[in-house]
């Protein structure tokens, strides 16, 4: 059945797409809420080294040692995240700044690999690891089962999380607050919404999911550790919050078309096609350079439906 | 007085303010401030700009607490440790400058902030937008709730903050300046939802520095003067002018253009054929504008804010490229979209940014005066500016605009809004220009200042100048203008004589209604 390279390609595409997604899903709530962080990518390293130290530091039957290690990369994100809010949000030192130093921090030259090195990671895989399963028992459809229902419980979780999300932000108080922090933080203010913790808890969750899409690499997609393993996905996941104009439904499309390109180079070599591996590991930076491009004009982003107050710092005015 | 006795001595008011003092480092904003409001009444807080109304509201709202005095809500002694302990005592404010999120429904932007209707953790829109269709055919305020703000116009968008506030069960209105950014009928019919409100029993504090309006809206009026309350007095039985004194505190005389207007046979300075040019955000701000100004002449353009105004006059200033049309100087045709090439035409520009646009406010008076002349001599020989001609020539204009000042060497950002004007307006007429271009001239400053300004404008016109005077007071362009224009939505309307416009026919003109006779110009 595998045999059908559309099949392949496809459900290659979701199984690479799933970190984009938790990662972007994460920065969408960071972002609707006004505060930007390009720290994406160090953060998801904090957590592939933080589910990583966990997988292989604990014996125990999966569905013990997995939870655990997943959480563990929620907070070791969370904590990254926890330092742009607290510079950003109270600070109020410039966003981008900021978060082009927490990637540096806890990049391929920090923290993270700091931390593996500390703990003597990455020699083996890890014994505990997040594999195919047919959760629902659909995986026998034709077509879309192999696709869809023959994937490891990180993608069934993103996809809970894309619909929870896309509920929270548009249908309930909270998200309707959320998204007046992000348009106009004054008006939010005038009417009693809290600004500052509207966006500290945001960034932070932000944070936690940017670190399941850490677990997905060193839990699943490797299964082991390697300095920068991420490679450069985080910055992927900041272009897809664009591609899918801060909607949850339209990021999850964009992921799928960046994990699929992502993946062609595994796929594609697999079978032979001849088309060099430089160009096929270069095309998914080329297309975030391209989305990147074209929506970097401020009008256009305003058009794109970009939150009003994207990178401004709030402070109260005061006499 | 003690506490027990002010209060035993009001009945039935809504807010009761009594010896309110708030000092600011080097000012007091409020000193001894003592009004009441009634319940069901409409009282107006009248003051000059800077008299101390916005540091009072701030105080009504809890987000100033004063450091002296009393206030009393609903006859109870209340002081507001923030904003929300206001909204939760039933007083609700109506800022200025709204508070609205653009692409938010209307709903949206009510029910922000509330605990709204919900089904399990979803917000249930439907009864949102009942509860708020009924608020608002209650008081006569016809809205869509689910209209994005951004679609709405500005009358409009003010429905939605004043139903952002009834939707809290606010008792008092703190209205700051409505009428600012309304049409006259906009504005009739915000009085019509006001009156209707009172009479069901809710009370509004209506702040403004418009006499006029005033007098015709509220039940009573408090007048404030730097920072103290003056004389709370009945609207029907006070006249514009005792009004003005309380205000001012010395009589007032308002310049009223008589006789004037351009010369028969006075040559045509600005003459505008057929210009359209684009907004900010690429869109057709202005479309086939035409128009004439005669040496000697005022022409008075009229309308609301946003209609194209802006970027008239920055195309006629050199600053906004133009798509189509020309544009003559004296007979010359302006070619080219350049700031310095009508500068050299003898065009004079007083925009209404005047401390950003206008001046470099970190620059002394003295270099802001040659900004424009500095490149040609006197001013400069050679490459080197000549400091003993600039220290004169700035001396002279000082001395003739009358501003007031320490000395020639003040950075204009300390001036009195007053004094930036006449700073600004001295630069522009040192040129000698054969037009001057004017944006909201008088915009914030003081009573006294306005008269000033608008003599200087009514001295360049009988000296020959011809002024295209651009302006959202339509009590202004009445005053001065030979010819009011009306623009709306990037279009000249129509042209008026001003011995033949009335204030009604000009507020139609400005909410778009299209007349189809006397148009042309």
């Amino acid at each position: 059945m595998n045999d059908n390279l559309f099949i392949v390609v496809f459900a290659a595409a979701i199984y690479y797409g799933t970190p984009l997604v938790f990662a972007a899903l994460g920065e969408i709530l960071a972002e609707r809420s006004g505060v930007i962080n390009l720290g994406v990518e160090g953060m998801m390293l904090l957590g592939a080294v933080g589910a990583c130290w966990v997988a292989t530091s604990i014996d125990g039957p999966a569905g013990v040692v997995l939870p655990i290690a997943v959480v563990a990369a929620m907070l070791f994100a969370a904590a990254g995240a926890l330092i742009h809010a607290f510079l950003t949000i109270t600070l109020r030192v410039n966003q981008i700044i900021s978060g082009l130093a927490l990637t540096i921090f806890a990049g391929v030259a920090g923290v993270s690999s700091y931390l593996a090195g500390l703990w003597d990671l990455g020699q083996a895989p890890v014994a505990n690891q997040f594999g195919k399963m047919d959760l629902l028992g659909w995986g026998d459809l034709p077509v879309l089962g192999p696709i869809l229902f023959n994937q490891t419980l990180l993608t069934y979780l993103s996809w809970l999380l894309v619909v929870l999300t896309s509920i929270y932000i548009f249908r309930t108080r909270w998200g309707l607050q959320l998204r007046a922090v992000g348009e106009s933080p004054q008006t939010a203010d005038s009417v009693g919404v809290a600004v500052q913790r509207s966006r500290y808890l945001h960034v932070l969750a932000g944070g936690a999911f940017a670190g399941i899409a850490g677990a997905c690499f060193s839990l699943s997609i490797l299964p082991t550790w390697q300095n920068g393993m991420t490679l450069g996905q985080g910055w992927i996941a900041l272009a897809l919050v664009i591609f899918g104009f801060w909607r949850p439904d339209l990021m999850l499309v964009g992921a799928y078309l960046f994990g699929g390109l992502s993946s062609l180079r595994y796929t594609l070599q697999a079978r032979g096609v001849e088309i060099p591996q430089l160009f096929l590991d270069s095309l998914p930076y080329v297309m975030t350079i391209v989305v990147l491009v074209v929506v970097s004009n401020s009008a256009a982003r305003r058009q794109l439906g970009a939150p009003a107050a994207l990178g401004k710092p709030y402070e109260r005015e005061e006499r | 007085m003690s506490e027990t006795s002010v209060v035993g001595a009001v009945t039935a008011n809504a807010v009761t303010a009594f010896g309110v003092t708030k000092r600011f480092p080097g000012v007091v904003a409020n000193e001894d401030v003592t009004f009441d409001v009634r319940v069901g009444e409409v009282h107006a807080l009248l003051g000059e700009n800077g008299a101390g109304k916005t540091t009072l509201s701030n105080i009504l709202t809890g987000l100033y607490r004063p450091d002296e005095g009393h206030l009393l809500v609903a006859d109870r002694e209340t002081i507001f440790e923030s904003p929300k302990a206001a909204i939760d005592a039933g007083i609700g404010m109506v800022h200025q400058h709204f508070r609205l999120i653009p692409t938010f429904t209307v709903t949206e932007n009510i029910i922000l902030g509330t605990q709204p209707p919900s089904r399990r953790f979803l917000i249930d829109v439907k009864s949102a937008e009942d509860r708020i269709v009924e608020l608002a055919e209650q008081f006569a305020m016809p809205v869509d709730p689910r209209a994005k703000v951004w679609q709405l116009s500005v009358g409009e968008q003010q429905r939605v903050e004043i139903l952002k506030v009834l939707y809290r069960d606010a008792w008092v209105l703190i209205m700051d300046e409505p009428t600012a950014v309304l049409t006259p009928p906009e504005a009739e019919s915000l009085v019509t939802t006001l009156r209707s409100m009172a009479r069901q029993g809710r009370s509004v504090i209506f702040i403004s520095h418009k006499l006029g309006e005033v007098a015709s809206i509220a039940d009573r009026i408090t007048v404030l003067r730097d920072g103290k309350s003056v004389a709370t007095v009945e609207a029907a039985g006070s006249s514009r002018e005792s009004l003005a004194e309380l205000m001012v505190g010395r009589e007032v005389t308002s310049v009223i253009r008589q006789g004037g207007g351009a010369l028969a046979g006075a040559a045509t300075v600005l003459s505008v054929d057929s210009l359209s040019a684009l907004g900010d955000r690429g869109r057709p701000a202005l479309t086939d504008v035409s128009l004439q100004v005669k040496a000697g002449e005022i022409l008075g353009i009229a309308g609301v804010a946003g209609n194209g105004q802006r970027e008239l006059v920055e195309v006629l200033a050199g600053l906004r490229p133009r798509t189509r049309g020309s544009i003559d100087i004296d007979g010359d045709a302006m070619e080219r979209t350049d700031a310095r090439y009508p500068i050299r035409m003898g065009v004079a520009y007083v925009p209404q940014d005047r401390l950003g646009t206008g001046l470099a406010p970190d620059l002394s008076i003295a270099e802001n005066l040659i900004l424009k002349r500095y490149r040609r001599p006197p001013i400069s020989r050679a490459p080197f500016l000549r400091p003993s001609v600039i220290a004169s020539e700035a001396d002279r204009l000082m001395t003739q605009f009358d501003v007031r000042a320490p000395s020639a060497d003040t950075p204009t950002r300390r001036l009195s809004g007053g004094n930036v004007q006449k700073v600004l307006l001295a630069r522009e007429m040192s040129g000698a220009p054969k037009v001057l271009v004017v944006s909201s001239p008088t915009q914030g400053l003081d009573v006294g200042a306005v008269a000033t300004v608008h003599q200087l404008l009514l001295d360049a016109a009988a000296n020959g100048v011809g002024v295209l005077l651009v302006s959202e007071d339509l009590d202004e362009v009445m005053a001065l203008s030979d010819r009011i224009a009306v623009m709306y939505e990037g279009k000249i309307l129509a042209s008026i004589d001003a011995s033949e416009a009335d204030i009604s026919r000009i507020g139609m003109l400005m909410g778009g209604a299209d007349l189809v006779e006397g148009q042309g110009s």
